[in-house]
């Protein structure tokens, strides 16, 4: 019985985590380019009725998915302009977007409380993997959103870590002076990155609508967008320390609803994810002060070649 | 000889007084055209809109009424909000320490009902006003003493305070005579406000908020505390040097923001629905609005009343076109968005200016 | 008339605004195949911006560049390093988390797949033809300042610069790695490649240039053969009169023992220990001069001093009062006063003058009753120090920021030295100033002197430090290597000191 539990729990636990690890990775690029994207949250959710709703219209999910990574992505791309072009205060402006982002999911989405979804994400069924006896179930027989998800994190990691265009990117982030004095276009570089990370948050919002509820319900995002910020300091800028953080909170999350029969007020419960986000950043910045890991060094800061 | 004729944008040297002041009106103006596509694209009408909002707002006595209670618990927690953005300590988390000074303030009222009206209502307050402290106080020791980003952990505090609330009302504190609604008990009169008239507005909470903006404006622009406040957030390693105390500031500045936030909610529960509900219930966002109303205001603690009366009958409006549209509670997180984000821009015209420079190539010698 | 393609580099009538300064007027330059040339000036002459508009770092509002006989438009690094030019900063443009040769390759887009290790072999290739050692897996935070600049300089000829660009190469060097680098450069410049070296030492200018062009407030002075010309001569160029070398100091007889330090030891930012045990002393009307390149413990000498940072070991004393954990606060009351480095480091740009100017007495009876300001006193305060100290500016309410930086050091030196202090703890007080503001401050801090100040004076510009001290102090990796009195020093033993090869007995101040 306690064997059930604990293994039924591990299997939802990762697709709990999916859209937190899809909106991670994204931010964990943003930020290591140097902009700090407060606007995840917005751009989740923004992706969530976006993917429902273009799903409902043409009765093809692949369709929702892509179109909820453009509108992730255009988002991000007013907030690229106000960030690097303007060079508007990074904070304000991330959460002008997600205020943004929460009224207008909710207007558009407006005709679609409620209703179901026509069309469902079809599971992936890996030959022989999927049939194994237990492992099979717990890690095979998922849809492939989250396999993409998992599958982003040793791409991401080798792209960040052994490329040109990692090595670009993180040295605009940590001194966008030096990079830019040896022909790298910071600009593009922070634009691409914001971009990118807006994509995989409104991939990771599409995931709640269209997979995991799937349904639409104002506000469901409830806060995974902030969670996200956070889970970026614990994964200190690392894809594969994001698998870790993601997976970790999707079992809080998991957690929260598999403790309620015990009697727990549900509410309570409730407080569990965003509880843990505050430990996580206490021990994070605790970590990080101790392994000398820090911050990419230009983060928040605009830059200007001219500005003397 | 080609003369070129170029458009060059210059970093002013100071910015010129009028337009300091002229800024902030553009970006609105910017901000409601905006909004204004946005509802076209979405098939509203958006001077039909814009009729509704300020007929909502400033149309009748009825509406400006509206207006001005709506705008009491923004002038509470925009003042707060001003003293912590000047410390450059990013409080997101207003709306959460509003909604623990309002459970605060209902404990009181529930556990104390027969007090006197004189004792008990200044009681509700202090506890609100503790109640909103605390909660601003944990992010600060957080940053204070382990450098955890406050932006986060202010955020998560709110999602916390409204899971409390919705615990308790729907748990130990849920009204035994109101039918399974998520409300306490309503409050003995000894625990409500006094209106002004007719309206709707508790006018010892507007009283409290108009003395306090301009006792924060003392503290920040006349006293020592004030001084070192200002530092602290233009220069810390200035303030390190003078001997400030981060910590001292940092401390000050959220027990008086989360207080006064904490304030508000008191104000909202014990003033116009005189039990605890539902979060939404008592505040649509007054917390998240409150930053622009800060923001909006240049983060001055007497311009905030002012932005606070506008942005005040922008929810008012909003209600207004909400019931006649069909629209979402949401809307109104849209205006704050488009607003925050042209309020924002505008600094820029503050900071630039454009210039015509006509160049000449030279002859070479 | 084009350049004469003997110049492989020609900039013509440049000119070059910034917000409420001419950077550069209508300047001339050129520089032949395998010379080194200098480009002579003060701070702010204009040398660097010129320089930055030569690399496409900045578009010039007026005048044309022409490379290798051709007319160029240069409108990004990109673009001058293609045409093989390479600059390398005062302040290195390194990442300091990354590898040497990550940093070497940034920007190249010859591979995509692990870039950095593929330029393992042509980095040896390098070392092997100038004798520039670096080690390609090396973390530049690791690295010395001279291993630094060795990084900066195989960075530009990876990418195949002929025309090197080096500003202030020396400022961050002892004298023994300033001599490596003088052979290096040589070895270029006879194998063909163009140096164009910016400083503002006279000294090195004319050991090791060919031709140098002074530039004096924007505009190109004269260009002259350095065998042909001489100190005086430069000098006069650079400042538009003579310029005398030495100060007009009394002679003193330094009274009581003010401040005392004993075996110090402090960490530094990154938790290695910075100091290792100084020790030292300064008199009543004394100047303690500390000499040494910059990172070599002098930050935080200061910074424990004025109670910015905490020690580890040792005690440090203030007319016999040991001050050595006590906050900021309560060592300015026993009238330390302190002008650090980073002029913005004491100043609050956005706030007024008269703001600025309490920042450390705002405390005091005078200036506030309880928890209020007085602002009629704190008005007539700022009034009378802008009177006394000459500060130009519109009102005292006026920000800061709006004043030029001679005012703004005017205001630092209003606020710190005139509540006569005990001890006057200053660090680089004439970084970034213009002659004139240089003259001001000196005489400041020797009017301190005669007032019976004692007076710590840490500073990277020896003329600086020669021409003020009354004796010599040099530190080198957190130790004091020797104190030495000023008028009896020789250059070269401060050098080998600076280096850490020479150690001479402390010499104490006459009691």
């Amino acid at each position: 019985m306690l064997l059930d539990f604990i293994l039924s729990a591990l299997r939802a636990t990762i697709p709990a985590g999916t859209p937190l690890l899809f909106g991670t990775l994204g931010e964990v690029y943003s930020e290591r380019s140097g902009v700090l994207n407060l606007g995840v949250e917005g751009m989740m959710i923004m992706g969530a009725i976006t993917g429902f709703g273009v799903t409902q219209a043409t009765e093809n999910i692949w369709l929702g998915v892509l179109a909820a990574a453009l509108a992730g992505g255009l988002m991000a791309l007013v907030h690229a302009f106000a960030c690097i072009t303007l060079r508007l205060n990074q904070v304000v402006s991330g959460l002008a977007l997600t205020m943004l982002g929460l009224g207008l999911s909710g207007i558009l989405g407006r005709q679609f409380v409620g209703q179901p979804l026509p069309v469902d994400m079809p599971t992936v069924h890996v030959p022989l993997l999927s049939d194994l006896p237990i492992l099979g179930n717990l890690l095979f027989q998922f849809d492939p959103l989250v396999y993409l998800a998992a599958l982003l994190v040793p791409v991401l990691w080798f792209v960040l870590y052994r490329t040109r265009w990692g090595l670009s990117l993180r040295s605009v982030g940590e001194s966008p002076e030096t990079a830019d004095s040896l022909g790298v276009n910071v600009a593009l570089v922070r634009y691409l990155a914001v971009v990118f990370g807006g994509v995989l948050s409104g991939l990771g919002g599409a995931y709640l609508s269209v997979v995991y509820a799937p349904s639409w319900i104002e506000g469901m995002t409830a806060g995974a967008g902030w969670i996200v910020v956070a889970l970026t300091i614990f994964a200190m800028w690392d894809p594969l320390r994001a698998l870790l953080g993601a997976y970790l909170f999707g079992g809080v999350r998991i957690l929260q609803y598999r403790l309620q029969p015990l009697g727990i007020p549900p509410n309570l419960l409730g407080m569990l994810p965003f509880l843990f986000t505050i430990l996580v950043l206490w021990i994070s910045a605790g970590e990080a002060a101790r392994r000398r890991i820090g911050t990419p060094a230009s983060l928040m800061k605009a830059y200007s070649r001219e500005e003397r | 000889m080609k003369n070129t004729l170029s458009l060059e944008i210059e970093k002013r040297l100071a910015t010129p007084r009028w337009l300091q002041i002229l800024t902030p009106f553009v970006s609105l103006l910017l901000a409601l055209t905006v909004i204004g596509i946005v509802f076209l694209t979405l098939g509203i009408d958006p001077f039909f809109a814009y009729r509704r909002i300020l007929g909502g707002a400033f149309g009748s006595l009825y509406s400006l009424s509206e207006t001005v209670t709506k705008a009491i618990p923004l002038i509470l927690a925009g003042v707060g909000l001003t003293l912590a953005f000047r410390a450059r300590f990013w409080n997101i988390g207003a709306e959460g320490q509003l909604l623990v000074g309002a459970i605060c303030g209902t404990g009181l009222a529930l556990a104390l009902p027969d007090w006197p009206r004189a004792v008990l209502l200044p009681a509700m307050f202090l506890a609100g006003f503790l109640g909103g402290a605390v909660w601003g106080l944990i992010p600060a020791l957080l940053r204070v003493r382990w450098q955890v980003n406050e932006v986060i952990t202010t955020l998560m505090l709110v999602y916390i305070a409204e899971k409390l609330v919705r615990y308790l009302v729907y748990g130990p504190w849920k009204g035994e005579s109101e039918m399974g609604f998520p409300y306490t008990a309503k409050f003995s009169p000894a625990a409500q406000l006094p209106r002004l008239g007719w309206s709707r507005i508790h006018y010892p909470t507007l009283l409290l908020g108009l003395a306090l903006a301009v006792a924060v404006y003392i503290l920040l622009m006349r006293t020592r505390w004030g001084y070192e406040i200002r530092v602290t957030g233009e220069n810390p390693a200035a303030a390190r040097y003078a001997g400030m105390s981060y910590l001292k500031s940092t401390i000050l500045v959220m027990i008086l923001s989360g207080g006064l936030a904490g304030l508000a909610g008191v104000g909202e529960v014990a003033g116009i629905h005189f039990r605890l509900r539902y979060p939404e219930g008592i505040s649509p966002g007054y917390g998240f609005t409150a930053i622009i109303v800060a923001w909006l205001a240049r983060l001055n603690p007497l311009g905030a009343v002012l932005t606070s009366l506008l942005l005040g009958g922008l929810l008012v409006g909003g209600d207004a076109i909400q019931i006649s549209l069909g629209l979402p509670a949401a809307t109104i997180s849209v205006f704050n968005g488009v607003i925050l984000l042209f309020v924002l821009a505008g600094d820029l015209l503050a900071r630039y200016r454009i210039r015509l420079r006509r160049s000449t190539p030279q002859e070479v010698g | 008339m084009n350049a004469t393609t003997a110049n492989v580099v020609s900039m013509r009538h440049i000119t070059k605004h910034f917000p409420g300064v001419l950077a550069n007027d209508a300047v001339d330059f050129d520089a032949r195949r395998g010379e080194i040339h200098a480009l002579l000036g003060e701070n702010g002459a204009g040398k660097t911006t010129l320089m930055n508009v030569l690399y496409g770092i900045y578009q010039p509002d007026a005048g044309e560049i022409f490379v290798r006989g051709e007319r160029v438009d240069i409108r990004s690094p990109r673009e001058a390093i293609g045409l093989g030019i390479g600059m390398i900063h005062q302040h290195f443009r390194l990442v300091p988390t990354h590898t040497v040769a990550e940093n070497i390759v940034l920007g190249l887009r010859d591979r995509f797949f692990d870039p950095a290790r593929a330029t393992h072999d042509k980095i040896a290739e390098f070392a092997e033809k100038y004798h520039l050692d670096v080690d390609p897996g090396a973390r530049i935070w690791q690295l010395s300042a001279g291993e630094q600049q060795r990084v900066e300089i195989v960075k530009a000829l990876y990418r195949g610069a002929d025309i090197l660009i080096l500003d202030e190469p020396t400022s961050m060097l002892t004298p023994g790695e300033v001599e490596d680098l003088f052979a290096i450069l040589q070895r270029m410049a006879d194998e063909g490649n163009t140096i164009i070296l910016i400083s503002h030492k006279l000294d090195e200018v004319m050991r090791i240039s060919e031709r140098i062009t002074v530039l004096r407030r924007g505009r190109a002075e004269a260009t002259l053969e350095t065998a042909h010309t001489d100190k005086r001569e430069l000098a006069r160029l650079m400042v538009g009169r003579e310029v005398l070398f030495r100060t007009q100091k009394a002679d003193r007889e330094p009274g009581q023992e003010v401040l005392r330090v004993e075996n110090l030891h402090a960490l530094n930012d990154k938790g290695l220990p910075a100091l290792k045990g100084v020790s030292l002393t300064v008199a009543q009307g004394e100047i303690l001069g500390i000499a040494g390149v910059a990172g070599n413990g002098q930050r935080e000498l200061v910074e424990t001093l004025v109670g910015l940072r905490r020690t580890t070991q040792g005690r440090i004393l203030v007319d016999g009062q040991e001050i050595t954990w006590q906050p900021p606060k309560q060592i300015i009351e026993r009238g330390v006063c302190y002008i650090p480095g980073e002029r913005l480091t004491g100043l609050v740009p956005e706030m007024s003058v008269a703001e600025n100017l309490i920042l450390k007495d705002y405390c005091r009876q005078q200036l506030s009753q309880g928890v209020f300001l007085d602002r009629r006193a704190v008005a007539r305060f700022a009034d009378d120090l802008i009177a006394k100290y000459d500060v130009s500016t519109p009102s005292r309410d006026t920000p800061l920021k709006l004043l030029s930086g001679g005012n703004i050091q005017r205001v630092m030196l209003a606020r710190e030295t005139s509540q006569s202090p005990r001890l006057l703890v200053t660090a680089h007080p004439t970084s970034g100033l213009d002659v004139g503001a240089i003259e001001y401050v000196w005489r400041q801090l020797l009017q301190e002197r005669e007032r019976g100040t004692a007076l710590l004076l840490v500073s990277e510009d020896l003329e600086e430090v020669f021409a003020l001290s009354d004796r010599i102090a040099v530190l080198f990796a957190g130790e004091l290597m020797g104190i030495v009195p000023a008028d009896t020093a020789k250059l070269e033993e401060i050098g080998l000191m600076m280096a850490g090869s020479h150690r001479q007995p402390v010499q104490e101040a006459a009691a």
